[in-house]
């Protein structure tokens, strides 16, 4: 090892990629290892859950373009296993050293896996990576006799929404009163639910699975709180994400399953609280003071802050001497239901909502969340051409509603959210402290 | 002359040739206002963000040529043009959502990409028709030669009007291209001939609609003249004859122009046209770049239903709003060395087929039109060279093109 350290990244997905896209086109001109836990490059997440599922695009084809010539050295299917600080190097699974000038993680997130009773049954299936979607995929045109899917969240929505397509029966059961209530609250989440009924998803709102039973191995029957049974031979377990955190436990960095926190600069904190000067962070797994919404920590697990975070963290890494901070609005897309939703900014504590275009009876519209009489949030259904307008008056903290005279525009009614409580139970211990917006 | 009045010499014909710099002075400003309370807009950014903002609306009735009397009887009598307009046949360009979008809906069912490649092979063949007519003359007149028939005998094949009555189409398309100019709402007898044409066009349209559900056959009018279910609305008559005209309308001046500001373009830069003739694969890139650089539309209106603040200038509610499409695509701070016609830059969004929710549907035909216009031009005709340079143009500001376009070749290959 004559060659000296130089920038390693661990975490090859789309944060990863982008980071080292993003060095290379600053000037960084030396020595750069891209660590990833699994054999695959980088490849592009959004469509496991859409087209892959539904068939219309092989796994293979999620491949991300490199859009820069990188000159790294790649250490795929090698998951990282261990942090020096003071050594500055990493340890890999196949016992390697790599030592590092500076270091960038992106290690993202993990599908957080069935909690209770039945986790070693065939037939569960998580979708995060590759393998998840090739395996489900596979799985579903067995077919199955019927779907279950825990998690009425974007990526259980958008795969009871192509168990549909496919013409698979589908039950999905959640512990709220609407889908997607935690991230677009129930007045917008039932009109949703309208739509899931609609297509013939045998939805089961407020309920919980206690446990899965099987026979032979095989998953075969989930039992519900209430009592009730449902039959199924397919499961899918949408319950969020836990931040690949794991790996850093000895690091003297500040991480838990809540992600590894930072500086507004997305430099990683040490237990001291002091900032890492080598170390930094970006995507999933990045919990930094967002100054937008009032330095309050966050993550944000959507594919527009992977790719605009590991920039950034890029560029702080090349001219540390003028650390930039980082600020985001966090924006997500899903489709469902032939439904395109879109949202931008966050609508935690939202303390009202309206309907400011379209009409949700006609299925087309968009929607604004105001907490303390601002303007934090806009979430669209069909109507995605007028976010910008919306996300430029959420910047500039506009008072609520933002928007008057638009086209399209019935009388404005401002309305609750409806956002449930907090997750009872054991299942809050999982929550960190901060807020992880998925 | 100072910026408040700047736009009177976009209007100006005597500026037609090249408006290129006035656009410039304007540029300096991303929106200028004009002594008559229009808002000219201006830079790429600014367009940019207005044509995704609610608060611009496309809903603009022409303005009443006399004020209103409050007796719609007597208001109809006295305005009967901004009535009949107002009266539903208004097509989908000068709507807002929902309707716009319900309308837009049902034509791009219909404009499918199947359908539109399913006329390559007879564009090719009509654009091979109407060169092999020009054997054996020295001279093209590129507008009347094949830019004019090109687009309105495509149109017809597209909606499925028999081949008969195609020559009464021409006829139509060019009274009603001058409707959409911004003067002429004021001129007596364009408003005349606009009426009486579309009249003509509406009383042919129900006829053949009528025998379109009778007899349905693969082509977009028998698919938008389908009955509608509850399941799968359809859409209504009135709507339906004037989407038909306004695919004649604006489907038609604006191919014109493209392939014949494509033709001058070529000939003011041979390498290109050189290089085009050589290795049509350049095509598709040529077309973006000549979309960008020379737009067959200049600029469209819409109105601010609220007060909308951009780029440091506050537009009152109510205010027109002048998006420059054509200044947009030679703004400096977007494109590099703008005024330099260059097939190869990469960053070519332009605004072309305008944008938003307006943008134009027929964009996918209109590229393979000038694509095929195009080439074919380039490897048939013999040694083409400009009779005059500038050509003379239409007075149209917003569908601005060369009235003609002589060429003269040394024969044809």
């Amino acid at each position: 090892m004559s060659e000296k350290p130089g920038i390693v990244i661990v975490g090859a997905s789309l944060a990863g990629l982008r980071g080292a896209e993003a060095l290379r086109r600053g000037g960084y001109d030396g020595p750069l290892t891209i660590v990833g836990d699994e054999p695959y490059g980088p490849y592009d997440r959004p469509p496991l859950s859409k087209h892959v599922l539904a068939g219309e695009l092989r796994p293979e084809a999620t491949t991300l373009p490199q859009l820069y010539p990188l000159r790294a050295r790649w250490r795929l299917g090698h998951p990282a296993i261990g942090l020096d600080r003071p050594g500055k190097s990493i340890r890999l699974a196949d016992g390697s050293v790599i030592p590092f000038a500076k270091l960038l993680i992106a290690t993202g997130a993990r599908a957080r896996p069935w909690p209770g009773e039945g986790a070693g049954l065939g037939g569960i299936f998580t979708i995060r990576g590759r393998d998840d979607a090739t395996a489900l995929r596979q799985a579903l045109t067995a077919p199955p006799k019927r779907v279950l899917v825990i998690g009425a969240g974007l990526i259980g929505c958008e795969a009871a929404s192509c168990c549909r397509d496919l013409g698979l029966p589908v039950t999905m059961v959640d512990p709220n009163p609407t889908p997607l209530a935690r991230v677009v609250g129930t007045l917008v989440g039932e009109t949703l639910a309208g739509c899931m009924r609609r297509a013939g998803v045998d939805y089961r709102p407020g309920a919980k699975v206690l446990s899965l039973a099987g026979e032979g191995g095989r998953v075969r029957r989930a039992h519900l709180q209430d009592g009730g049974a449902i039959e199924t031979d397919l499961v899918i377990i949408a319950l969020g994400a836990v931040r690949d955190t794991a790996w850093l436990a000895e690091g003297g960095l500040m991480a838990d399953s809540g992600g590894l926190t930072c500086d507004g600069t997305c430099r990683a904190l040490g237990r001291d609280g002091e900032p890492d000067p080598d170390i930094y962070a970006a995507g999933d797994v990045a919990r930094w003071p967002n100054p937008l919404y009032g330095w309050k920590p966050m993550t944000v697990e959507h594919w527009g802050n992977a790719v605009e975070q590991a920039a950034h963290a890029a560029g702080n890494m090349l001219r540390p001497e003028d650390p930039q901070i980082y600020t985001h609005l966090p924006a997500f897309w899903s489709s469902q239901f032939g439904i395109n939703i879109k949202a931008v900014g966050l609508t935690d504590g939202a303390d009202s909502v309206a309907i400011v275009q379209g009409s949700r009876a006609g299925l087309r519209f968009l929607a604004v969340y105001g907490r303390a009489g601002r303007s934090i949030a806009a979430v669209s259904f069909d109507q995605a051409r007028w976010l910008p307008a919306y996300a430029d008056r959420i910047l500039a903290g506009a008072a609520f509603p933002p928007i008057l005279d638009a086209i399209d525009q019935s009388r404005i009614e401002t309305m609750a959210p409806g956002f449930p409580g907090p997750r009872p139970g054991p299942a809050a211990k999982l929550q960190p402290r901060e807020s992880a917006h998925v | 002359m100072s910026d408040d009045t700047l736009f009177a010499e976009v209007l100006d014909p005597g500026n037609r040739a090249d408006p290129y710099p006035i656009y410039a002075r304007f540029r300096r400003n991303p929106v200028t206002r004009q002594r008559d309370g229009a808002y000219v807009v201006s830079t790429h950014a600014a367009i940019r963000s207005l044509i995704f903002d609610p608060r611009l609306s496309s809903q603009d009735l022409p303005p009443s040529r006399r004020p209103r009397t409050g007796n719609p009887l007597r208001d109809w009598i006295l305005n009967p043009i901004k009535n009949r307009v107002a009266n539903g046949h208004r097509p989908l360009i000068f709507r807002d959502p929902p309707d716009h979008d319900t309308l837009r809906g049902f034509v791009m069912k219909e404009f499918t990409i199947h359908r539109v490649n399913g006329l390559h092979q007879r564009v090719v063949s009509h654009v091979d028709k109407l060169i092999e007519a020009c054997r054996g003359r020295d001279k093209v007149c590129l507008v009347e030669d094949l830019s004019y028939p090109l687009p309105v005998a495509i149109i017809c094949e597209l909606l499925g009007v028999p081949e008969k009555d195609e020559p009464q189409f021409h006829d139509w398309a060019t009274r009603l291209a001058t409707a959409l100019e911004p003067d002429a709402r004021r001129d007596e007898d364009t408003r005349r001939v606009t009426v009486t044409t579309f009249d003509a066009i509406a009383a042919y349209m129900r006829g053949l609609i009528r025998e379109k559900r009778r007899h349905p056959a693969d082509d977009m009018l028998s698919g938008l003249a389908r009955r509608g279910t509850p399941d799968q609305p359809a859409m209504g008559d009135v709507d339906l004859i004037s989407t038909a005209v306004l695919l004649l309308v604006a489907g038609h001046e604006t191919t014109v122009n493209l392939i014949t500001n494509g033709m001058l373009t070529l000939l003011r830069h041979p390498d290109e046209l050189a290089r085009l003739k050589a290795d049509p694969e350049r095509a598709p890139q040529l077309i973006e770049e000549l979309l960008r650089f020379e737009p067959p539309v200049h600029f469209r209106t819409r109105k601010a239903l609220g007060e909308i603040e951009i780029a440091g200038t506050t537009i009152p509610k109510g205010a027109p709003v002048i998006l420059l499409f054509a200044a947009g695509n030679r703004d400096p701070e977007r494109f590099t060395d703008p005024d330099r016609f260059d097939p190869d830059r990469d960053d070519v969004q332009h605004f072309g087929f305008g944008g938003g929710l307006h943008y134009c549907v027929g964009a996918p035909l209109a590229r393979i039109e000038a694509e095929i216009a195009l080439v074919r031009l380039c490897q048939r005709l013999r040694q083409p060279s400009l009779l005059a340079d500038p050509p003379p143009y239409r007075p149209g500001a917003s569908l601005r093109g060369p009235q003609n376009l002589g060429i003269r070749i040394a024969g044809i290959v």
